[in-house]
Protein backbone atom coordinates (compact mmCIF):
# COMPACT_ATOMS: atom_id res chain seq x y z
CA UNK A 1 0.00 0.00 0.00
CA UNK A 2 0.70 3.44 -0.71
CA UNK A 3 2.38 5.32 2.50
CA UNK A 4 2.61 8.78 3.27
CA UNK A 5 4.61 9.53 6.32
CA UNK A 6 2.38 10.73 9.29
CA UNK A 7 2.92 14.54 10.10
CA UNK A 8 4.10 16.29 13.16
CA UNK A 9 1.52 19.01 13.07
CA UNK A 10 -1.24 19.78 11.17
CA UNK A 11 -5.36 18.71 9.89
CA UNK A 12 -5.74 15.50 8.58
CA UNK A 13 -8.92 14.99 7.08
CA UNK A 14 -10.24 11.04 7.09
CA UNK A 15 -13.25 8.83 5.92
CA UNK A 16 -13.84 11.37 2.84
CA UNK A 17 -16.13 8.81 0.63
CA UNK A 18 -14.15 7.77 -1.93
CA UNK A 19 -14.18 9.81 -5.01
CA UNK A 20 -15.07 13.31 -2.88
CA UNK A 21 -11.31 14.27 -1.80
CA UNK A 22 -11.11 16.15 -4.63
CA UNK A 23 -13.88 17.95 -4.64
CA UNK A 24 -13.32 18.61 -1.41
CA UNK A 25 -9.76 20.10 -1.69
CA UNK A 26 -10.99 22.29 -4.74
CA UNK A 27 -13.74 23.45 -1.96
CA UNK A 28 -10.93 24.06 0.22
CA UNK A 29 -9.03 26.02 -2.22
CA UNK A 30 -6.06 23.87 -1.18
CA UNK A 31 -4.06 24.04 -4.21
CA UNK A 32 -3.27 27.66 -3.14
CA UNK A 33 -1.97 27.29 0.35
CA UNK A 34 1.51 27.48 0.42
CA UNK A 35 1.96 24.41 3.05
CA UNK A 36 2.25 20.80 1.92
CA UNK A 37 -0.60 18.84 1.51
CA UNK A 38 -1.66 15.10 0.19
CA UNK A 39 -4.46 14.23 -1.42
CA UNK A 40 -4.75 10.53 -0.71
CA UNK A 41 -7.78 8.48 -3.06
CA UNK A 42 -8.88 5.17 -2.70
CA UNK A 43 -6.81 4.37 0.11
CA UNK A 44 -8.54 0.99 2.02
CA UNK A 45 -10.84 1.56 5.06
CA UNK A 46 -11.59 -0.76 7.73
CA UNK A 47 -15.03 0.97 7.48
CA UNK A 48 -15.24 2.00 4.42
CA UNK A 49 -13.92 -0.18 2.03
CA UNK A 50 -12.05 2.89 0.30
CA UNK A 51 -11.82 6.34 1.57
CA UNK A 52 -10.50 9.43 0.15
CA UNK A 53 -7.69 11.10 2.84
CA UNK A 54 -6.44 14.39 2.85
CA UNK A 55 -3.59 15.74 5.17
CA UNK A 56 -2.35 19.42 5.54
CA UNK A 57 1.05 20.07 8.10
CA UNK A 58 1.62 23.30 9.51
CA UNK A 59 -1.07 25.60 10.73
CA UNK A 60 -3.71 26.82 8.30
CA UNK A 61 -6.42 28.66 9.15
CA UNK A 62 -9.19 27.21 7.19
CA UNK A 63 -12.97 27.37 6.73
CA UNK A 64 -14.24 23.60 7.65
CA UNK A 65 -18.19 24.31 7.92
CA UNK A 66 -18.75 23.11 4.62
CA UNK A 67 -16.77 19.67 5.25
CA UNK A 68 -20.72 18.81 6.77
CA UNK A 69 -22.32 19.62 3.83
CA UNK A 70 -20.14 17.73 1.47
CA UNK A 71 -19.71 14.04 3.43
CA UNK A 72 -21.54 13.72 6.83
CA UNK A 73 -18.81 10.56 7.21
CA UNK A 74 -15.79 12.45 7.49
CA UNK A 75 -13.67 12.99 10.65
CA UNK A 76 -11.27 15.84 11.36
CA UNK A 77 -8.14 15.27 13.58
CA UNK A 78 -6.28 17.89 14.94
CA UNK A 79 -1.76 16.64 14.98
CA UNK A 80 -0.12 18.47 17.25
CA UNK A 81 3.14 16.96 18.28
CA UNK A 82 3.00 14.18 16.37
CA UNK A 83 -0.47 12.92 17.85
CA UNK A 84 -4.04 13.12 17.33
CA UNK A 85 -4.65 16.32 19.74
CA UNK A 86 -8.36 16.20 18.81
CA UNK A 87 -10.64 14.53 16.99
CA UNK A 88 -14.04 16.53 15.35
CA UNK A 89 -16.81 14.56 13.64
CA UNK A 90 -18.50 16.97 11.06
CA UNK A 91 -21.83 17.99 11.28
CA UNK A 92 -24.47 19.78 8.92
CA UNK A 93 -23.83 23.26 9.67
CA UNK A 94 -26.89 25.06 10.56
CA UNK A 95 -25.61 28.71 9.94
CA UNK A 96 -23.80 29.30 5.97
CA UNK A 97 -22.52 31.89 4.93
CA UNK A 98 -21.27 32.38 1.47
CA UNK A 99 -20.93 28.74 0.43
CA UNK A 100 -23.30 28.69 -2.48
CA UNK A 101 -25.88 30.53 -3.86
CA UNK A 102 -29.66 31.61 -3.28
CA UNK A 103 -31.50 29.46 -5.91
CA UNK A 104 -34.03 32.40 -5.80
CA UNK A 105 -33.43 33.92 -9.73
CA UNK A 106 -35.62 37.30 -7.83
CA UNK A 107 -33.22 37.07 -4.69
CA UNK A 108 -30.94 40.81 -3.91
CA UNK A 109 -28.02 37.98 -3.22
CA UNK A 110 -28.12 37.09 -7.21
CA UNK A 111 -27.25 41.05 -8.05
CA UNK A 112 -25.92 43.09 -4.92
CA UNK A 113 -22.58 42.25 -3.86
CA UNK A 114 -23.18 43.62 -1.01
CA UNK A 115 -25.83 40.81 0.13
CA UNK A 116 -23.59 38.05 0.58
CA UNK A 117 -25.62 35.11 0.55
CA UNK A 118 -26.55 33.58 3.97
CA UNK A 119 -28.94 30.67 4.84
CA UNK A 120 -30.25 28.21 7.90
CA UNK A 121 -30.50 24.69 8.33
CA UNK A 122 -34.47 23.97 7.65
CA UNK A 123 -34.77 20.54 10.23
CA UNK A 124 -37.08 18.64 7.48
CA UNK A 125 -34.72 15.86 6.69
CA UNK A 126 -33.61 17.33 3.55
CA UNK A 127 -30.77 19.74 3.01
CA UNK A 128 -32.54 22.29 2.32
CA UNK A 129 -31.41 25.97 3.26
CA UNK A 130 -33.44 29.12 3.71
CA UNK A 131 -31.97 32.25 2.85
CA UNK A 132 -31.81 34.84 5.24
CA UNK A 133 -32.97 37.69 2.44
CA UNK A 134 -35.96 35.98 0.54
CA UNK A 135 -36.52 33.21 2.64
CA UNK A 136 -36.62 30.66 -0.63
CA UNK A 137 -35.21 27.29 0.48
CA UNK A 138 -32.28 25.64 -1.36
CA UNK A 139 -31.18 22.20 -1.52
CA UNK A 140 -27.88 22.03 -1.16
CA UNK A 141 -26.05 19.99 -3.81
CA UNK A 142 -22.06 19.26 -4.41
CA UNK B 1 -41.21 46.36 23.26
CA UNK B 2 -40.91 50.13 21.62
CA UNK B 3 -41.13 50.42 17.83
CA UNK B 4 -38.84 53.62 17.92
CA UNK B 5 -35.91 53.64 15.72
CA UNK B 6 -37.06 50.15 14.65
CA UNK B 7 -37.19 48.71 10.78
CA UNK B 8 -40.40 46.87 9.47
CA UNK B 9 -39.27 43.82 6.65
CA UNK B 10 -41.43 41.48 7.51
CA UNK B 11 -44.69 41.72 9.54
CA UNK B 12 -43.43 38.73 11.98
CA UNK B 13 -40.76 40.87 13.42
CA UNK B 14 -44.18 42.32 15.38
CA UNK B 15 -45.33 40.22 18.34
CA UNK B 16 -49.24 40.68 18.67
CA UNK B 17 -48.92 42.90 21.27
CA UNK B 18 -47.36 45.26 18.75
CA UNK B 19 -50.04 44.51 16.26
CA UNK B 20 -52.67 45.83 17.97
CA UNK B 21 -50.78 48.88 19.34
CA UNK B 22 -50.36 50.01 15.92
CA UNK B 23 -53.58 49.03 14.43
CA UNK B 24 -55.12 50.55 17.90
CA UNK B 25 -53.48 53.95 17.26
CA UNK B 26 -54.21 53.84 13.84
CA UNK B 27 -57.94 53.33 14.67
CA UNK B 28 -57.73 56.25 17.23
CA UNK B 29 -56.28 58.05 14.30
CA UNK B 30 -58.63 57.34 11.81
CA UNK B 31 -61.25 58.65 14.43
CA UNK B 32 -59.87 61.74 15.52
CA UNK B 33 -57.05 63.25 12.76
CA UNK B 34 -56.74 66.65 13.65
CA UNK B 35 -55.32 65.60 16.60
CA UNK B 36 -52.63 64.16 14.86
CA UNK B 37 -51.86 67.15 12.13
CA UNK B 38 -48.53 68.41 13.44
CA UNK B 39 -47.12 65.40 15.29
CA UNK B 40 -44.44 64.71 12.24
CA UNK B 41 -43.77 69.10 11.70
CA UNK B 42 -39.70 68.75 10.75
CA UNK B 43 -39.88 64.71 9.86
CA UNK B 44 -38.68 63.79 6.43
CA UNK B 45 -39.84 60.49 4.56
CA UNK B 46 -37.61 59.29 2.02
CA UNK B 47 -39.35 57.00 -1.02
CA UNK B 48 -37.30 54.54 -2.58
CA UNK B 49 -39.28 53.40 -5.03
CA UNK B 50 -37.30 51.16 -7.31
CA UNK B 51 -40.04 49.83 -9.45
CA UNK B 52 -43.37 52.35 -9.85
CA UNK B 53 -46.38 51.56 -7.00
CA UNK B 54 -48.71 54.59 -7.20
CA UNK B 55 -50.70 53.24 -4.53
CA UNK B 56 -48.28 51.92 -2.70
CA UNK B 57 -46.03 54.88 -2.47
CA UNK B 58 -49.59 57.93 -2.56
CA UNK B 59 -50.54 56.25 0.89
CA UNK B 60 -47.36 56.74 2.32
CA UNK B 61 -46.52 60.25 1.00
CA UNK B 62 -50.42 60.96 2.36
CA UNK B 63 -50.02 59.71 5.58
CA UNK B 64 -46.92 61.76 6.33
CA UNK B 65 -48.52 64.83 4.40
CA UNK B 66 -51.36 64.68 7.48
CA UNK B 67 -48.89 64.31 10.17
CA UNK B 68 -47.41 67.46 8.84
CA UNK B 69 -44.21 65.75 7.62
CA UNK B 70 -42.99 66.19 4.56
CA UNK B 71 -41.84 63.45 1.88
CA UNK B 72 -39.03 63.34 -1.01
CA UNK B 73 -37.77 60.60 -2.83
CA UNK B 74 -37.68 58.86 -6.41
CA UNK B 75 -40.27 56.15 -7.98
CA UNK B 76 -38.79 55.36 -10.80
CA UNK B 77 -34.52 53.59 -10.44
CA UNK B 78 -33.80 54.50 -13.90
CA UNK B 79 -34.16 58.45 -13.55
CA UNK B 80 -32.44 58.33 -10.09
CA UNK B 81 -29.65 58.61 -8.61
CA UNK B 82 -29.91 55.29 -7.76
CA UNK B 83 -28.69 53.77 -10.89
CA UNK B 84 -28.13 50.11 -12.29
CA UNK B 85 -25.36 48.88 -10.60
CA UNK B 86 -24.98 50.89 -7.76
CA UNK B 87 -24.98 48.91 -4.64
CA UNK B 88 -28.25 49.27 -2.08
CA UNK B 89 -25.49 49.89 0.85
CA UNK B 90 -23.99 52.80 -1.00
CA UNK B 91 -27.48 54.11 -1.78
CA UNK B 92 -28.84 53.95 1.49
CA UNK B 93 -25.23 55.23 3.01
CA UNK B 94 -26.10 58.22 1.11
CA UNK B 95 -29.49 58.98 1.63
CA UNK B 96 -29.56 57.69 4.72
CA UNK B 97 -29.36 61.40 5.84
CA UNK B 98 -31.40 62.95 3.97
CA UNK B 99 -34.45 61.53 5.57
CA UNK B 100 -36.31 60.59 8.87
CA UNK B 101 -37.86 57.40 7.43
CA UNK B 102 -37.11 55.69 4.50
CA UNK B 103 -39.83 52.91 2.51
CA UNK B 104 -38.18 51.31 0.16
CA UNK B 105 -40.02 49.35 -2.50
CA UNK B 106 -37.78 46.86 -4.80
CA UNK B 107 -38.17 44.29 -6.98
CA UNK B 108 -35.36 41.97 -5.70
CA UNK B 109 -36.35 40.03 -2.78
CA UNK B 110 -34.59 40.52 -0.02
CA UNK B 111 -33.82 44.28 -1.00
CA UNK B 112 -35.23 46.24 1.81
CA UNK B 113 -33.60 43.82 4.51
CA UNK B 114 -29.81 44.58 2.99
CA UNK B 115 -31.05 48.39 2.96
CA UNK B 116 -31.53 48.18 6.82
CA UNK B 117 -28.37 46.39 7.60
CA UNK B 118 -26.62 49.94 6.42
CA UNK B 119 -29.32 52.54 7.83
CA UNK B 120 -29.16 54.63 10.88
CA UNK B 121 -32.97 55.91 10.18
CA UNK B 122 -35.69 53.08 10.05
CA UNK B 123 -36.22 51.14 7.22
CA UNK B 124 -40.09 50.00 6.36
CA UNK B 125 -40.30 47.30 3.21
CA UNK B 126 -43.00 48.85 0.83
CA UNK B 127 -43.03 45.67 -0.65
CA UNK B 128 -39.84 43.43 -2.62
CA UNK B 129 -40.86 41.02 -5.27
CA UNK B 130 -42.97 38.18 -4.61
CA UNK B 131 -41.71 38.31 -0.67
CA UNK B 132 -43.31 40.41 1.70
CA UNK B 133 -45.49 43.77 2.08
CA UNK B 134 -45.77 44.00 5.82
CA UNK B 135 -47.65 47.45 5.41
CA UNK B 136 -50.24 46.20 3.14
CA UNK B 137 -50.50 43.06 5.77
CA UNK B 138 -51.23 45.95 8.75
CA UNK B 139 -53.79 47.49 6.18
CA UNK B 140 -55.54 43.98 6.00
CA UNK B 141 -55.27 43.78 10.00
CA UNK B 142 -56.60 47.23 10.56
CA UNK B 143 -59.39 46.66 8.23
CA UNK B 144 -60.86 43.28 9.91
CA UNK B 145 -59.92 44.95 13.57
CA UNK B 146 -62.19 48.09 12.46
CA UNK B 147 -65.31 45.59 11.04
CA UNK B 148 -65.39 42.92 13.26
CA UNK B 149 -63.86 44.38 16.36
CA UNK B 150 -61.65 41.99 16.56
CA UNK B 151 -59.04 39.49 15.19
CA UNK B 152 -59.47 36.00 16.50
CA UNK B 153 -61.99 33.09 16.09
CA UNK B 154 -62.74 34.11 12.26
CA UNK B 155 -63.05 31.78 9.07
CA UNK B 156 -61.54 33.50 5.96
CA UNK B 157 -61.03 32.43 3.15
CA UNK B 158 -58.84 33.62 0.13
CA UNK B 159 -59.60 33.41 -3.30
CA UNK B 160 -57.79 33.57 -6.70
CA UNK B 161 -54.29 33.42 -7.37
CA UNK B 162 -53.08 32.17 -4.05
CA UNK B 163 -49.88 30.45 -5.71
CA UNK B 164 -48.28 33.67 -6.03
CA UNK B 165 -50.28 35.90 -4.25
CA UNK B 166 -47.65 38.27 -1.75
CA UNK B 167 -50.62 40.13 -0.20
CA UNK B 168 -52.19 36.57 0.73
CA UNK B 169 -49.13 34.87 1.96
CA UNK B 170 -48.30 37.87 4.03
CA UNK B 171 -51.56 37.99 5.73
CA UNK B 172 -51.98 34.38 6.04
CA UNK B 173 -48.63 33.76 7.91
CA UNK B 174 -49.83 36.81 10.23
CA UNK B 175 -53.39 35.74 10.97
CA UNK B 176 -52.44 32.10 11.59
CA UNK B 177 -50.57 33.76 15.11
CA UNK B 178 -54.31 34.67 16.19
CA UNK B 179 -56.13 32.21 18.19
CA UNK B 180 -58.90 29.96 16.62
CA UNK B 181 -58.46 30.82 13.12
CA UNK B 182 -59.71 28.54 10.12
CA UNK B 183 -58.65 29.29 6.45
CA UNK B 184 -60.24 28.64 3.11
CA UNK B 185 -58.34 28.27 0.18
CA UNK B 186 -60.34 29.11 -3.08
CA UNK B 187 -58.06 28.76 -6.35
CA UNK B 188 -57.26 27.24 -9.43
CA UNK B 189 -55.68 23.57 -9.26
CA UNK B 190 -52.60 25.60 -10.59
CA UNK B 191 -52.84 28.68 -8.43
CA UNK B 192 -52.81 26.02 -5.14
CA UNK B 193 -51.61 27.74 -1.98
CA UNK B 194 -47.39 26.67 -2.03
CA UNK B 195 -47.23 22.86 0.19
CA UNK B 196 -44.47 24.65 2.40
CA UNK B 197 -46.75 27.52 3.46
CA UNK B 198 -49.89 25.67 3.95
CA UNK B 199 -47.59 23.01 6.03
CA UNK B 200 -46.11 26.04 8.16
CA UNK B 201 -49.69 27.53 8.85
CA UNK B 202 -50.90 24.46 10.20
CA UNK B 203 -48.21 23.98 12.55
CA UNK B 204 -48.03 27.26 13.76
CA UNK B 205 -51.33 27.23 15.54
CA UNK B 206 -52.87 23.86 14.63
CA UNK B 207 -55.36 25.61 12.53
CA UNK B 208 -57.78 23.98 10.49
CA UNK B 209 -58.08 25.03 6.87
CA UNK B 210 -59.73 23.95 3.43
CA UNK B 211 -58.87 23.78 0.02
CA UNK B 212 -61.84 24.16 -3.05
CA UNK B 213 -61.80 25.36 -6.42
CA UNK B 214 -65.26 26.11 -6.01
CA UNK B 215 -66.17 30.06 -4.73
CA UNK B 216 -69.85 29.40 -3.34
CA UNK B 217 -68.74 26.36 -1.31
CA UNK B 218 -68.20 27.59 1.93
CA UNK B 219 -69.96 31.24 1.41
CA UNK B 220 -72.50 30.55 3.89
CA UNK B 221 -69.88 29.48 6.99
CA UNK B 222 -66.84 32.32 6.42
CA UNK B 223 -66.60 35.86 8.02
CA UNK B 224 -64.16 37.07 5.39
CA UNK B 225 -63.77 36.85 2.30
CA UNK B 226 -60.26 37.95 0.63
CA UNK B 227 -60.19 38.30 -3.33
CA UNK B 228 -57.12 38.69 -5.29
CA UNK B 229 -56.62 39.37 -8.86
CA UNK B 230 -56.16 35.97 -11.33
CA UNK B 231 -53.51 37.04 -14.25
CA UNK B 232 -54.84 34.96 -17.29
CA UNK B 233 -50.46 34.65 -18.10
CA UNK B 234 -50.43 32.32 -14.97
CA UNK B 235 -52.82 29.76 -16.72
CA UNK B 236 -51.29 26.84 -18.31
CA UNK B 237 -53.71 26.24 -20.92
CA UNK B 238 -56.52 29.03 -22.10
CA UNK B 239 -59.47 26.66 -21.81
CA UNK B 240 -58.60 26.23 -17.94
CA UNK B 241 -58.36 29.74 -17.33
CA UNK B 242 -61.99 30.36 -19.29
CA UNK B 243 -63.67 27.85 -17.43
CA UNK B 244 -62.48 29.30 -14.13
CA UNK B 245 -62.19 33.36 -14.32
CA UNK B 246 -66.38 33.43 -14.24
CA UNK B 247 -66.54 31.19 -11.09
CA UNK B 248 -64.23 33.40 -9.35
CA UNK B 249 -65.98 36.59 -10.26
CA UNK B 250 -68.11 37.60 -7.04
CA UNK B 251 -70.98 38.96 -8.10
CA UNK B 252 -74.44 39.33 -6.28
CA UNK B 253 -75.36 36.29 -6.70
CA UNK B 254 -72.94 34.39 -5.41
CA UNK B 255 -72.90 36.41 -2.12
CA UNK B 256 -76.91 35.19 -1.65
CA UNK B 257 -75.89 32.44 1.41
CA UNK B 258 -73.25 34.93 2.26
CA UNK B 259 -73.16 35.93 5.91
CA UNK B 260 -74.87 39.44 6.76
CA UNK B 261 -71.47 40.47 8.50
CA UNK B 262 -69.60 39.09 5.86
CA UNK B 263 -66.24 41.03 5.12
CA UNK B 264 -65.39 41.23 1.56
CA UNK B 265 -61.61 42.25 1.02
CA UNK B 266 -59.50 42.89 -1.41
CA UNK B 267 -55.89 44.49 -1.93
CA UNK B 268 -56.64 46.31 -5.10
CA UNK B 269 -56.77 47.19 -7.89
CA UNK B 270 -59.02 44.67 -8.99
CA UNK B 271 -59.73 44.27 -12.82
CA UNK B 272 -62.64 41.73 -13.09
CA UNK B 273 -62.90 39.40 -10.17
CA UNK B 274 -65.52 41.42 -8.12
CA UNK B 275 -68.40 42.75 -10.22
CA UNK B 276 -69.10 46.17 -9.82
CA UNK B 277 -72.27 45.55 -8.55
CA UNK B 278 -71.01 44.58 -5.46
CA UNK B 279 -69.63 47.65 -4.86
CA UNK B 280 -72.79 49.30 -3.25
CA UNK B 281 -73.60 45.87 -0.42
CA UNK B 282 -72.58 46.92 2.82
CA UNK B 283 -70.06 43.85 2.85
CA UNK B 284 -68.01 45.33 0.79
CA UNK B 285 -64.85 47.06 2.44
CA UNK B 286 -62.41 47.08 -0.07
CA UNK B 287 -62.74 50.97 -0.60
CA UNK B 288 -62.51 51.77 3.11
CA UNK B 289 -59.59 49.29 3.01
CA UNK B 290 -57.53 51.50 1.28
CA UNK B 291 -58.44 54.54 2.77
CA UNK B 292 -57.59 52.59 6.48
CA UNK B 293 -53.89 51.93 4.76
CA UNK B 294 -53.39 55.19 5.19
CA UNK B 295 -54.09 55.46 8.94
CA UNK B 296 -52.28 52.55 9.66
CA UNK B 297 -49.37 54.11 8.09
CA UNK B 298 -49.57 56.92 9.93
CA UNK B 299 -49.76 55.04 13.22
CA UNK B 300 -46.39 53.13 12.32
CA UNK B 301 -43.98 55.78 10.92
CA UNK B 302 -45.20 57.66 14.28
CA UNK B 303 -44.72 55.05 16.32
CA UNK B 304 -40.92 54.31 14.66
CA UNK B 305 -40.11 57.85 13.90
CA UNK B 306 -40.92 57.90 18.48
CA UNK B 307 -43.52 60.92 18.21
CA UNK B 308 -45.83 58.70 19.76
CA UNK B 309 -44.76 56.30 22.33
CA UNK B 310 -47.70 53.96 22.05
CA UNK B 311 -51.37 54.24 22.47
ZN1 LIG C 1 -32.43 34.35 -1.47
Amino acid sequence: MLEVTSIHKGIVIDHITSGKGLKIFQKLNLDKISSPVVLLMNVSSKTLGKKDVIKIQDEVDLDLTMLGLIDQNITINLISQGEIAEKRQVKLPVKVKGLFECKNPRCITSVDDYAQSEFTLVPNGKIQYRCHYCEELTEYKL
Amino acid sequence: MSLKGRHLIDPNQLSLAELDNIITLGLEIYRNPNHYREICKGKILGTLFYEPSTRTRLSFESAMLRMGGTVLGFSDANTSSAKKGESIADTIRVLDDYADLLVMRHPREGAPLLASQYATVPIVNGGDGGHQHPTQTLTDLITIHHNKGKIENLKVAFCGDLLFGRTVHSLLKTLSRFPNMEFVFISPSELKIPKHLKDEVIKSNNVEIVETTFLEKHMSEIDILYMTRIQKERFFNEEEYVKLKDSYILDLQKLRNAKEDLLIMHPLPRVNEIHPEVDTDTRAKYFEQAKLGVYVRMALMALQLGVIESC
